[in-house]
């Protein structure tokens, strides 16, 4: 199996809130607590080491881009 | 410190005083140096098991030890099933067994409450338990009476080891005593001379890896105490606020403790009986304990890059170190050493080529990373190294408490167990298998008869063993291929079926063993020439690798 990257849920809409939601009204701590319990819960709910890397490349590809616009920002304002 | 390890040791009638004595070869003149086939550095389990094993297959071997007597403390104390069935092979297994303490359930808890408990031998029907619990003291000290029963073995204490002159058919070894040097020569030399080798020094080898930063207390105390014979592992506990502890049963009414320490903690300090003391008593509840050995340790997880230089090999902590957790040590430098001998008899009857002892370091170096990854996991788990990752593991933790997967991610030690090798020397399956031991896998156990497949096994003399299975027709067997037949006519009786399920056999099939109990090859119906083939594969006379 492969990291399926298309539109899963019939609504997308609804998916992204029940995420926004859990997070209300936590501290950033107990947000990233939260986090980490739903990273796990899913990671062995998807059960397959391979999506699983594929996933962490994709997610960990997004913080590095993350990283190089911020730097390329701070040259241009150098 | 206290010293009533020895103590202990010399009450149960376990040797481990040694005298120096003088041996002939030190009478020769510098022309005339003594040669040997085999020198092995280190009297240590791994030292001892491979100078036995060599002379049970009719080597004549050296074994020098700087010392006189057998370490102080504990050290290694649980010795795995793999191991327990290597010692059965050396003639020592009852022994271990006896004295030590039979384990196989571990429980985890996190803070007062009991998380979860496993079982690391659910089944019946094997020889031996999962684990057994033995002061390292006892273990050496059995090892020297068997090496004692043995002519072939030449055991020398209080010779050192000064320096190694490498050539290319063997190494000249010089050697210190309380009566001044001499000098060897051997074929080869073998280096189990520890974490701190020096033989490692000698052939200017690197030993890199990671070290971890978090310092553990090990104590020995003696109690009478009525907890059960488990590996109790506490993440958190009440008595030991935010860090880890490990409490484990020995012989004589000694229990193990291990208590992690923040990594700032002064070592002089924490090691003082005086500091140890109330830390303990908080875990047992009394104060009714003796302190037997303490020892506070910082740990590191590397392995030599070659095993073998030259004509020296290294086996055990000389050629990889890894963390306690999980007792991937001494039962790994056992693995190596089975591993090692029957090759080394092999290529010094010339029965293979040299190149044989390459898949030594093939097989064995691979298995020192599957430790040392299993162990740093093990220790980043319990000495989380980022704030993220003490997130993680307070989430698995928390999860644990009510889901199955959240137990099986808690990692308080992933305890040994026998490598599979991807090796050369396996021949791939051909036929389809739906279980049973692939190629590279350690035999399994199985009852048989009122008795035991690895039994049989070591019946047949601990070399090449076809395992057949059934009224197939008859395996036409290359020569001095030994003979393990389960089930049908003449075989051995097939208790429950168990062996047969084990190896996912039906009539006919066949499994090719390796001295070192290793499946070499399996054929749902074997002819001579697939035989014949697997054997010289596994042998090295048909090297396909390059």
């Amino acid at each position: 199996m492969t990291l399926s990257t298309s539109s899963n849920f019939a609504k997308p809409d609804d998916a992204f809130r029940a995420i926004v939601e859990a997070h209300r009204g936590l501290s950033d701590a107990q947000s990233a607590d939260l986090d980490a319990a739903l990273v796990l819960i899913l990671a062995n709910h998807i059960g397959d080491i391979a999506v699983l890397h594929e996933a962490i490349t994709l997610a960990k590809r997004r913080v590095i881009d993350a990283q190089q616009q911020q730097q390329q920002q701070q040259q241009q304002q150098q | 410190m206290a010293q009533g390890g020895t103590e202990a040791a010399t009450q149960s009638g376990a040797k481990t005083q040694f005298g120096y004595r003088r041996h002939a070869d030190q009478d020769r003149a510098a022309s005339d140096i003594a040669e040997h086939p085999v020198v092995v550095v280190g009297a240590g389990p791994v030292g001892l098991s491979l100078a036995i094993d060599l002379a049970q297959r009719g080597q004549n071997v050296v074994l020098l030890d700087d010392a006189d007597r057998i370490g102080e403390g504990s050290r290694a104390i649980c010795f795995s099933k793999r191991s327990l069935e290597y010692w059965d092979r050396l003639g020592v297994g009852d022994r271990m067994v006896d004295k030590g303490v039979v384990w196989s359930v571990g429980r985890i808890f996190h803070g007062p409450a009991e998380l979860y408990q496993f079982n690391l031998l659910p089944e019946q029907g094997h020889k031996r338990p999962a684990f057994i619990n033995l002061q390292q003291f006892y273990a050496e000290a059995y090892l020297v009476d068997r090496v004692e029963q043995l002519p072939g073995i030449s055991l020398r204490w209080r010779n050192k080891v000064t320096a190694l002159e490498l050539r290319n058919d063997g190494v000249l070894v010089n050697i210190a005593t309380p009566e001044g040097p001499y000098r060897l020569l051997a074929a080869y030399v073998i280096a189990c001379d520890g974490a701190r080798s020096s033989l490692r020094q000698m052939v200017g080898a690197e030993f890199a890896g990671q070290v971890f930063e978090d310092q553990f207390l090990i104590a020995d105390v003696k109690m009478t105490a009525e907890f059960p014979t488990e590996r109790w592992f506490w993440f958190d506990p009440p008595f030991h606020a935010g860090r880890s502890a490990l409490l484990h049963k020995q012989p004589d009414d000694v229990w193990r403790i291990d208590l992690q320490l923040r990594p700032d903690a002064d070592p002089a300090a924490e090691k003082r009986p005086e500091n140890v003391r109330p830390r303990i008593a908080r875990m047992l509840g009394h104060d009714k304990f003796e302190f037997e050995w303490i020892s506070l340790y910082k740990f590191q997880c590397r392995r030599m890059d070659k095993f073998i230089h030259g004509r020296v090999i290294f086996a055990g902590d000389s050629a990889h170190q890894v963390s306690p957790f999980g007792a991937r040590g001494a039962n790994s430098g056992l693995e190596d050493a089975e591993n090692l001998a029957w090759k080394l008899d092999r290529v010094l009857r010339k029965d293979s080529p040299e190149s044989l002892l390459d898949s030594y370091h093939i097989e064995r170096s691979a298995a020192a990373d599957e430790n040392i990854r299993e162990s740093t996991r093990s220790t980043d788990f319990m000495a989380p190294n980022t704030a993220q990752e003490a997130r993680l593991r307070k989430a698995v933790l928390a999860l644990a408490k009510e889901t199955e997967f959240g137990k099986r991610m808690v990692n308080g030690g992933r305890l040994s167990v026998p490598t599979v090798y991807e090796s050369p020397l396996s021949t791939p399956d051909c036929d389809t298998w739906r279980g049973g031991p692939q190629p590279g896998t350690s035999m399994f156990d199985a009852p048989v008869d009122g008795r035991y497949l690895t039994d049989a096994f070591i019946e047949q003399g601990k070399r090449f063993t076809c395992l057949a299975f059934g009224n197939g027709g008859t395996v036409d067997l290359p020569k001095a291929i030994g003979m393990v037949r389960i089930g049908g006519e003449g075989g051995l009786a097939d208790v429950e079926q168990s062996a047969s399920a084990r190896y996912d056999a039906g009539p006919g099939t066949a499994y090719l063993l390796r001295p070192d109990g290793y499946v070499a090859a399996r054929f749902r119906h074997p002819t001579r020439s697939a035989l014949d083939a697997a054997l010289s594969r596994a042998t090295g006379l048909n090297r396909v690798w390059p």
